[in-house]
């Protein structure tokens, strides 16, 4: 294949080769065989002098092999009248010989010999010759920074970051990121909220750069993106509301443990590339594309630190559960994310509990107090259970339907417990609700995750915002390449 | 040299829309008043209608169905063909 602008080749033979390739090297006497008998043209990538006495010319930009489409060294091309006619890679005699039209070529080398990677095929170099060569396929619009700016301080000034530094979205750096998934840049994964702006895999993928995501991580966030950006999650509402919620995402499949995820020591912390650069490029997303900014479309009153970013794993390796997405209808060993509009998480300590039945009543005096202890129904929680609580319940032969059946039990709540001014609060249900009991949560408002440091007996709990129909649903969405 | 740096927004424009004028007096037109469906907000919204029927406004209440999401598109549509004057009520 020849790309557009391609610099023209003489008509004859011609071969790219390059000096550190073992193959290259092997079949200089061959070169100077085909020399005698026609008209060949030696490009070289590396090494100017490589081989001696053939008058090779220096492809030192790369711009013949990157135009010509060169993958492997050597490549042997024919041209006629300024167009290939004919190429092969490596070094197969039969081929060589077929294509030249020359017989007797290499006799003392083997039949065949694998030829080696063309520079401008590096992975180092590949998306800077894209750029350099006007290939490029991305349409968002560039801006110019000056020189004499500060690439850093410009992306503050322009509104592009969430407080923290963004790495600068070059195009370079986009292409690459883009090579993270088959997706074509210019298709449309969501409509963002508040704007309801279109946002295309490219967007998402700027974004990503800034938000410091390897490539490997663009699928995460694509589907971390699809997740939040409908009807159900409600973003909208989840950016708006003056509670300190955003959205938590929970990560599930061996994918996160390709790509390094946390779900053990720290896993809310800091440290972990890919837990904090995935949710903060959601976040970007949102602010960016959506225009939802704080102070803004964004009212919350306090906020919290992890609406910058709040993404771990589910330690399923550890687990003795269901994972959180399976449960959720994803098939085992999917990629999947979970995202949950969520604040905060808060600790829950036990360190005496050694049956399931203590523990659970320690969890679900923790859940009782969520936002208030005298609201019922309103909010779901996540509960991420360590693993030296875990293990309690694993000892006992307790699995994830029998631990929640335990903990919704324990979280039906007398109305007088719960009716205004009861217990000296004016908050709580209308007074006609005094003899009734109700439930803390309903039925599905507890999502229970296991992950955490294998030292410590502590959980954690995700309080939630305003469920159902009437604010935001977990919305759990398998990962794609 | 100068960096070349893609623009990670939406790039789009804001547009500008001129404020509707306003009215000398409101008798004789139709006030929409909106509930956006938050506690108490109706509590409000009955005391204003009844402190603007009698400055003889035409009053028409409304409700978005949560007070988490936009008004939908059709309930928009409605309050601008029928109203005059809207106001939006936001209780906490």
């Amino acid at each position: 294949m020849t790309r557009v602008g391609a610099p023209r080749l003489p008509d004859g033979l011609v071969v790219v080769v390059k000096r550190e390739c073992e193959t290259c090297r092997m079949i200089v006497p061959v070169l100077e065989q085909l020399r005698e008998r026609c008209d060949l043209t030696v490009h070289v990538q590396d090494d100017p002098e490589f081989p001696s006495g053939l008058e090779p010319i220096h492809d030192s930009d790369l711009a013949v092999s990157w135009h010509h489409d060169i993958e492997t060294v050597p490549t042997l091309i024919r041209v006629v009248d300024g167009v290939e006619t004919a190429r092969t890679v490596g070094w197969v005699r039969d081929e060589w010989e077929s294509l030249s039209g020359v017989g007797a070529l290499g006799p003392d080398l083997p039949a065949f010999r694998p030829g080696c990677g063309s520079m401008s095929v590096d992975p180092d170099l590949e998306h800077q010759l894209a750029v350099r060569f006007g290939n490029s396929t991305l349409v968002a619009r560039r801006v110019d920074v000056a020189a004499s700016e500060d690439e850093f301080e410009a992306m503050f000034d322009r509104g592009w970051t969430d407080g923290l530094p963004v790495v600068p979205p070059t195009e370079k750096r986009v292409l690459r990121m883009l090579t993270g998934t088959t997706r074509r840049p210019d298709d449309v994964v969501a409509v963002v909220p508040p704007d309801l702006v279109d946002v295309t895999v490219e967007k998402i993928a700027i974004n990503a750069v800034m938000a410091g995501c390897k490539p490997e991580y663009l699928p995460w966030v694509i589907a971390a993106v699809e997740a939040v950006c409908n009807d159900v999650f409600n973003i909208h509402g989840v950016l708006a509301t003056t509670m300190p919620v955003g959205p938590v995402i929970v990560a599930n499949g061996p994918g996160t443990r390709a790509i390094g995820m946390n779900g053990g020591m720290n896993a809310f912390g800091q440290g972990n590339r890919a837990n904090l650069t995935i949710g903060r490029a959601v976040q970007l997303v949102v602010r960016n594309v959506g225009g939802g900014r704080p102070g803004e479309v964004d009212r919350a009153t306090h906020g919290n630190p992890g609406k910058i970013s709040f993404c771990f794993a589910e330690d399923e390796i550890g687990s003795p559960w269901t994972t959180l997405a399976t449960s959720r209808g994803i098939a085992p060993d999917t990629n999947a994310i979970t995202v949950f509009p969520g604040e905060g998480p808060r600790c829950v300590v036990d360190q005496l509990a050694r049956d399931p039945e203590s523990l659970c009543n320690t969890f679900a005096a923790c859940l009782r107090t969520l936002h208030n202890p005298k609201s019922v129904l309103a909010f779901d929680a996540i509960l991420v259970v360590g693993p030296e609580h875990a293990r309690v319940f694993a000892e006992a032969g307790w699995d994830r339907d029998r631990v929640l059946t335990e903990l919704h039990a324990r979280l039906q709540i007398h109305g007088s417990e719960l009716v205004r001014g009861a217990n000296g609060i004016a908050e709580g249900v209308p007074g006609h609700l005094k003899d009734t009991t109700l439930p803390k949560f309903r039925p599905n408002g507890i999502l229970l995750v296991h992950a955490g440091g294998g030292a410590g007996l502590f959980s954690a709990i995700i309080g939630g915002w305003a469920n159902g129909n009437m604010g935001s649903e977990p919305v759990t969405r398998e990962v794609r390449p | 040299m100068n960096t070349k740096l893609l623009d990670p927004t939406n790039e789009s424009r804001v547009s500008t829309m001129e404020l509707v004028g306003r009215p000398e007096s409101l008798r004789g037109l139709t006030v929409g008043l909106l509930d956006i469906s938050k506690a108490r907000g109706d509590v409000f919204l009955d005391r204003l209608e009844e402190r603007l029927s009698e400055m003889g406004a035409d009053v028409r209440r409304y409700k978005k169905p949560t007070f988490t999401k936009p008004a939908p598109v059709d309930l928009r549509h409605e309050i601008t063909t029928q109203c005059q004057v809207v106001i939006e009520a936001l209780a906490d």
